[in-house]
């Protein structure tokens, strides 16, 4: 019994040969981010009680901008690939799930870049 | 080809609830969660770039009561997503899939994620 549905053969869809990068990327960036993650919050947690300076000093150490970045780069990645996945799942209609596909893509794009330019501004703007 | 006489899985409202399933579909909803928190995470990053008013008025919405609220729920929906992930990559090297496994790790990823919510909680309480 062929499983395939009849009009997924007219149109050409199923297995396109690039769906293993996508796939991979996406585990490549949950396994970054577990330690990243995990020091993430523990340096929230002990700042919590602490004010703007031990903030901003934190933030201007060379070592935790650059690890900084590297989270917010994962995260925004893996949190773009995931959202992506839930539309590509869940929006029935071709057009419904395209449009929720750019403007998911979008939207991490332009509060990814602002969340970074907010660290690099702190760390070498002198914010 | 006709396409009618395909085997169809019983319908989501007559299924009864697993462990299994409902972890699965939580791992997603918990991932769409912590993307909201992705931009309150960029605000306060923007906030602190933006000087001392700025970060004051940021720590104030955060310490609220509904800022509170959300901090609580985004950081058990962190770690619940975080310990499901560990299960999900286990996975994908293809150990611990069968059945016995997959509710030892589901009990150990709950257990998990409460532990580490509570941990990160008593740190702030003492930091």
């Amino acid at each position: 019994m062929n499983y395939r549905n009849p009009l997924a053969n007219a149109r050409g869809l199923g297995a396109a040969g690039r769906g293993f990068q996508r796939w991979w990327l996406q585990r490549v960036t949950a396994v970054a981010l577990v330690p990243l993650t995990v020091w993430f919050v523990w340096s929230l947690a002990v700042m919590s009680g602490r004010g703007y300076e031990s903030v901003i000093h934190w933030i201007r150490t060379p070592w935790i901008a650059i690890v900084l970045l590297l989270f917010l780069g994962n995260l925004f990645y893996h949190t773009q690939a995931g959202l992506r996945e839930v539309a590509e799942d869940y929006v029935g209609n071709e057009l419904a799930k395209l449009l929720t596909v750019l403007l998911i893509q979008f939207i991490c794009a332009v509060v990814g870049a602002a969340a970074m330019f907010a660290v690099l501004l702190i760390a070498i703007g002198g914010a | 080809m006709n396409v009618d006489d395909r085997p169809l899985s019983p319908h989501l409202q007559i299924y009864r609830p697993q462990l299994t399933s409902v972890m699965s579909i939580s791992h997603r909803a918990t991932g769409v969660v912590l993307s909201l928190g992705l931009v309150a995470l960029t605000y306060w990053l923007l906030a602190a770039a933006g000087g001392p008013d700025a970060f004051a008025t940021a720590q104030a919405i955060f310490g609220s009561w509904i800022g509170r609220v959300l901090m609580g729920v985004w950081s058990f929906c962190l770690f619940y997503h975080l310990c499901n992930g560990i299960r999900h990559l286990v996975w994908d090297t293809g150990h611990a899939l069968d059945l016995e496994d997959v509710y030892r790790s589901g009990y150990m990823a709950l257990a998990g994620a409460v532990i580490l919510t509570i941990v990160t909680w008593v740190l702030v309480a003492i930091f």
